[in-house]
């Protein structure tokens, strides 16, 4: 062990504030990553200012179409916006069949979902220098240097394929289900 | 044959349409390039999706219903009625806009096909369409889907397989090839769907069929779609030495199919939810219907499963407090569906029918008899002799078999996804050959049981170039017209009538039958109608043959048959005799012609001559 290294309230201490500057400070967490993928620091030219944070604005189209097909389908929203507290739990079990039936098969008929890891839950695997952070999310005793050996404990999911309806121009997408009026 | 790049393969079907293809280049003996190709369509509103069968539905919106934009097409069409997933769920909301079963009205021998008259229960104000038209509307979307994924390869320039049911009657296949032909399908060939499905078992088996049948062998078909029943025997034999292919015989058309089964258990939930004191509306019973739908094909696939949740999820936005639960039993799939469409019965078993009431509501003919089983027992006892004059098989059936016995048996159709309906035929099957001291039947596996039609037919445009073994067997009917019979005139009675075979069995496709000797009077300038009968039985009638009786299970009457002669030249009135003469097209569609004895001219005589009905 190095006399030099950190104790455990510095640790941690520094990790919270990294955590949050992560987050807020795109050009810190480059750097983190690449301190975390074991590559040396780029040394700044003097003189060189950090360029600002610049945070993409999603498309809301695409999650309200889901959201959309959700509901179509599956009934999400109702199911969402009701109030659960006031029934048994056989009223919403039945419910809940709708929502799953319906919700499943919007996701298995649009999304290709398949797992980040293919080992069992529960089963030891390592990871060698520069797996991908954003796939893998190290929890626990994080300390050291890579190989890391641990213990798969979600497998994670990720999507492989999305494909969702097109939509002809001037389509609402807000409206996530019209109003039914029977005549 | 055209220079096409593809063969293209059309399962036109009383619910689901699916379009598969052959890359002709690409593809070589038993390494067939296949696949099926998706179908764009409206999945809501405003949204298209790829899809890998168009439901067979169409919607006639009111104009106030739909923006133009929401009818938008990838193709960028914005035609004023939906085909396809989008139509089925609005029909389900709004039923009395809803096209549906159009296939199953083509074939409808009691109403005029080229009449609007679909909806049947739409109100004045929809403007209708003909059964012939719902046929060209799916058809166009799927020209207009093809033409959108190979855009360098219109489908109209492609050799196109369409598929109808062996049980549909010369009326009815040609007003399907007619449907084709107006959307520009001009390189257009029918297959029978059994045979579909049975050319999609070879190619799914890439040249190890022949391992798996041998000569002697009497394949069943038993394809069981959405709104029909459909049955073919193909008997495997010999010629040169390789295995050859003949279908035999073809059953009736029977409008009996997975719907009926799928809607006879929702009545039957939906009378326990009845006791219950709730009420479904129509959009509540189709919810019922699919959740059923669902329920019955994990219990039939499960025999550790006794009872399946079914929901029927409420129309308001209460989700919670508005749906309705119950469950559907082992026991009711048993009694309603296992029992009341398979159930046991003998080899001599028949299907029931009762007459029916004289003022029927217009409506389809569904089968009144559900029981499969009684209908393959009287298909199969009516074909005993099928292969009797078939060179190899004159042995093959015991003396004083009581039906023709099938060796193999290939099932198609979503119905026998519930593989203990495909087990319960089989079992009856095979307790009526035990019954006759003969084997149990093979199973011919690796069926794909949405899709094998479209792809079998794709398939089948392939071996059309001689690159496969293809089934023989041309017409599976023989046919007559009625003459009157020269006996003298009794009183108070009909003049009996005797039937003059036209068209002898098993005529190919691109041949044509002899010029019967005997003549028949036709009227210039009026319509002449004949009675028109068809046999599936009398293989060795030959043209100009005159049967005076025959035994009512023998021979069928049609739909009548019309003659106009045109007046030009002629003096309106007088009678010219004339021959009748029948051909197969190369389409595959049976074609009458009036002959004269003199003058090169021949006159078309007509199939779908009901209109005052």
């Amino acid at each position: 062990m190095n006399a030099s290294q950190p104790n455990f309230p510095t640790r941690l201490a520094l990790a919270l504030r990294a955590f949050w500057r992560i987050l807020a400070d795109s050009e810190f967490a480059r750097q983190a990553l690449r301190l975390e993928r074991g590559e040396s620091a780029p040394t700044v030219p003097v003189g060189e200012q950090p360029k600002p944070a610049v945070f993409r604005e999603t498309l809301s189209e695409s999650a309200l179409q889901l959201l959309a097909l959700l509901q179509q389908e599956g009934r999400f929203v109702d199911f969402l916006e009701e109030n659960v507290t006031a029934y048994s739990d056989t009223e919403i079990g039945g419910a809940a069949r709708v929502v799953h039936e319906g919700c499943r098969k919007v996701v298995r008929d649009h999304l290709q979902i398949e797992p980040v890891r293919t080992e069992a839950e529960g089963a030891r695997l390592t990871l060698a220098a520069g797996f991908d952070a954003a796939a893998v999310r190290l929890t626990g005793n994080v300390v050291g240097q890579p190989p890391f050996t641990g213990t798969l404990m979600h497998r994670g999911w990720r999507v492989a394929q999305i494909t969702l309806p097109k939509l002809a121009e001037g389509h609402d997408v807000r409206v996530l289900a019209p109003a039914e009026v029977e005549l | 044959m055209i220079d096409a790049r593809y063969a293209v393969g059309i399962d036109l079907g009383t619910t689901h349409c699916v379009m598969a293809a052959v890359d002709l280049t690409a593809s070589d003996q038993d390494d067939v390039a296949q696949w099926t190709v998706s179908i764009p369509q409206l999945t809501a509103p405003g949204a298209v999706e790829d899809r890998p069968m168009l439901p067979s539905f169409l919607y006639l919106p009111h104009p106030d219903e739909l923006r133009p934009d929401d009818r938008t097409l990838p193709w960028g069409e914005q035609p004023p009625f939906v085909v396809g997933e989008l139509a089925r769920a609005m029909g389900g909301r709004t039923p009395i806009r809803l096209v549906s079963s159009a296939k199953s009205w083509l074939c409808h021998p009691g109403v005029d096909r080229r009449a609007a008259i679909l909806p049947v229960e739409a109100p004045d104000e929809v403007e209708r369409v003909s059964p012939l038209q719902a046929s060209m509307r799916y058809l166009e979307h799927l020209r207009a889907a093809w033409d959108q994924h190979y855009p360098d390869a219109p489908l109209t320039e492609q050799d196109v397989v369409l598929t109808v049911p062996a049980s549909f009657d010369p009326a009815a296949r040609e007003l399907t090839a007619e449907a084709a032909e107006a959307v520009g399908l001009g390189h257009l060939v029918l297959l029978e769907e059994p045979q579909a499905a049975l050319y999609h078992w070879i190619l799914a088996a890439r040249g190890e069929w022949r391992k798996q049948v041998r000569v002697g062998d009497i394949i069943l078909v038993i394809d069981l779609g959405g709104g029909t029943a459909d049955f073919s025997l193909i008997a495997v034999t010999e010629r040169d030495g390789s295995l050859e292919l003949v279908r035999v015989a073809v059953g009736d058309h029977i409008l009996l199919g997975g719907d009926n089964m799928d809607l006879a258990l929702a009545h039957a939930v939906r009378a326990k939810l009845a006791e219950q004191g709730a009420q479904l509306d129509p959009w509540q019973l189709q919810g019922l219907t699919h959740g059923c739908r669902n329920a019955k094909e994990i219990l039939l696939g499960d025999a550790a499963v006794e009872t399946v949740p079914v929901v029927v999820p409420s129309r308001g936005s209460k989700l919670i407090g508005g749906t309705l639960r119950t469950e559907l039993t082992r026991d009711e799939v048993t009694r309603n569906l296992v029992e009341g469409f398979f159930p046991w019965v003998d080899a001599s078993a028949r299907p029931t029918s009762r007459a029916r009431a004289a003022l029927t509501k217009l409506g389809l003919p569904y089968a009144q008899d559900p029981a499969m089983t009684r209908h393959l027992a009287a298909f199969l006892a009516r074909q005993v002799g099928a292969t009797r004059d078939l060179a190899g098989f004159e042995d093959r059936l015991p003396e004083g078999a009581s039906f023709l016995h099938p060796t193999a048996v290939l099932f198609n159709g979503g119905v026998f996804k519930a593989r203990s309906l495909l087990d319960r035929t089989l079992e009856v099957l095979n307790g009526w050959l035990a019954a006759e001291h003969a084997p149990p039947v093979r199973l011919l596996e690796g069926a794909d049981l949405d899709l094998a039609v479209a792809r079998g037919a794709a398939y089948y445009g392939y071996v059309r170039r001689g690159r496969g073994v293809r089934i023989r067997g041309g017409t599976a009917k023989s046919y007559y017209v009625g003459v009157e019979s020269a006996t003298p005139a009794v009183p108070g009675m009909e003049p009996p009538i005797e039937a003059l075979c036209i068209a002898p069995f098993g005529m190919e496709e691109g041949t044509q039958a002899q010029l019967p000797p005997q003549e028949v009077g036709l009227v210039i300038g009026e319509p002449v109608r004949f009675r028109f009968f068809g046999s599936s039985v009398r293989r060795t009638d030959h043209v100009g043959a005159v049967l005076e009786e025959w035994a009512p299970e023998e021979i069928e009457e049609l739909e009548e048959i019309e003659a106009t002669l045109p007046a030009e030249g002629r003096q309106p009135g007088e009678v010219v005799p004339v021959r009748l003469h029948a051909a197969v097209t190369e389409v595959g569609t049976l074609r009458l012609e009036a002959v004269p004895r003199t003058g090169g001219e021949t006159w078309k005589i007509e199939f779908d001559v009901r209109g005052e009905s």
